[in-house]
């Protein structure tokens, strides 16, 4: 210490260090409690039953399907839809492809157009073929895959959905 | 650098000149009684930010509003930290305010120059009792239902306009959900106002004319 530190100057020291801290505790929580939605991680996964195999006979032929989850959101029950097609590409019944029919572009449902032999998406004008590849328009990738899916003893196709 | 960028914008706002005028003033010998109106100015923001706060994940909706408060109770993060700020600084601030004017009444503080100062302060003793008596209601549980049913009724037994009264602060004849969207409208938006225009009022009176002295012997 070359300079001893004067007194005005030592409560000013104090006044800000101590206003400092008062302001972090109250301040902290506060982000924390405007932000707590967007930090909670929403990880969650359920089996989902979407229907029989033997439903689904013809190979080749996308079979719709479609569910409903409820999720709660802070204090009302939200339910939202998803939706896909089942594709047998053999006889051998793990041998599946399952694609959701949710739009890679802006998330409209897609429809099977028999006659064209593509998955068609109205709002835009897109175009997916069978495996899922895009024919035309403007989605950036890929129709999105089911990749974990399972048969039970009872010949039920069940998906694993996982939320968020 | 920092004192010239100071500068710089006082010479603008004039903020060093305000400073003088607003916290440099003289005051009588130090009385901590005095210290109440500010006491109750803290509390105003202090409920100002909280119940900000509080609207973020609050809904005035007679299906969701109970549990919405319940959701800010259990889940939000230092959500009970916010709400019991908010209603413990509400019973605080009646109290406070309350106490502020009995010393008023009580050094005579409100004699000349200073009438229109008590009476604005009047006024926001009013609004002060009305925000407690609309946000009661605003939890919807049974307890804040049935005082405000009471409190309506209270209302409607004045004499000729007491029926229109009771109908207008409800809403219609009963409790429903446009008496909670109401007292939730008059809770966050009117009386806040009217409160905000009326402390701009009476701080600018109270620089005015300054603290009063405590009354002497010969006054």
């Amino acid at each position: 210490m070359s300079e001893p530190i004067s007194r005005r100057d030592f409560m000013k020291a104090t006044v800000y260090f101590v206003g400092g801290l008062v302001s972090a505790a109250i301040g902290l929580p506060s982000i924390v409690y405007l932000l707590d939605p967007a930090l909670r991680s929403e990880a969650g996964e359920a089996w989902v039953p979407i229907g029989k195999l033997t439903d689904m006979p013809e190979i080749g032929k996308p079979y719709p399907f479609s569910f409903t989850r409820v999720r709660i959101n802070g204090w009302e029950r939200t339910a939202s839809t998803h939706g896909g097609f089942v594709i047998r590409r053999s006889e051998d019944p793990n041998d599946l492809l399952l694609l959701n029919s949710r739009c890679t572009h802006l998330a409209c449902t897609v429809n099977w157009k028999e006659e064209e032999g593509i998955f068609a998406c109205p709002c835009h004008d897109a175009g997916f073929d069978k495996e899922g590849r895009v024919t035309h328009g403007p989605p950036p990738r890929p129709l999105d895959r089911y990749e974990n899916f399972r048969i039970t003893e009872d010949g039920v196709l069940e998906i694993l959905y996982k939320e968020g | 650098m920092w004192k010239r960028f100071f500068d710089w914008l006082d010479e603008r706002l004039g903020f060093n000149g305000m400073y003088k005028a607003l916290l440099d003033r003289p005051e009588p010998r130090g009385n901590w009684w005095n210290t109440l109106g500010s006491a109750s100015l803290v509390l105003f923001l202090l409920q100002g930010i909280t119940g900000i706060f509080l609207t973020m994940y609050y809904t005035p909706s007679p299906d969701h509003a109970y549990d919405s408060i319940t959701y800010i109770m259990n889940d939000v993060a230092f959500g009970w930290l916010v709400r019991g700020v908010h209603h413990w600084g509400a019973t605080l601030m009646v109290l406070v305010v309350f106490i502020h004017m009995l010393r008023v009444f009580v050094s005579a503080s409100f004699k000349y120059p200073r009438e229109l100062t008590w009476i604005i302060g009047v006024g926001l003793l009013l609004a002060t009792l009305g925000m407690g008596f609309t946000g009661y209601l605003l939890p919807w549980n049974q307890r804040s239902y049935w005082a405000t049913v009471v409190g309506t009724q209270i209302a409607g037994t004045a004499p000729l306009v007491g029926e229109f009264i009771l109908r207008a602060l409800r809403g219609g004849t009963d409790l429903s959900a446009l008496t909670l969207q109401r007292f939730f409208a008059i809770h966050i938006w009117v009386l806040p106002a009217v409160m905000t225009a009326l402390i701009g009022a009476h701080l600018y009176l109270i620089i005015r004319h300054g603290e009063s002295h405590w009354p002497k012997q010969n006054d």
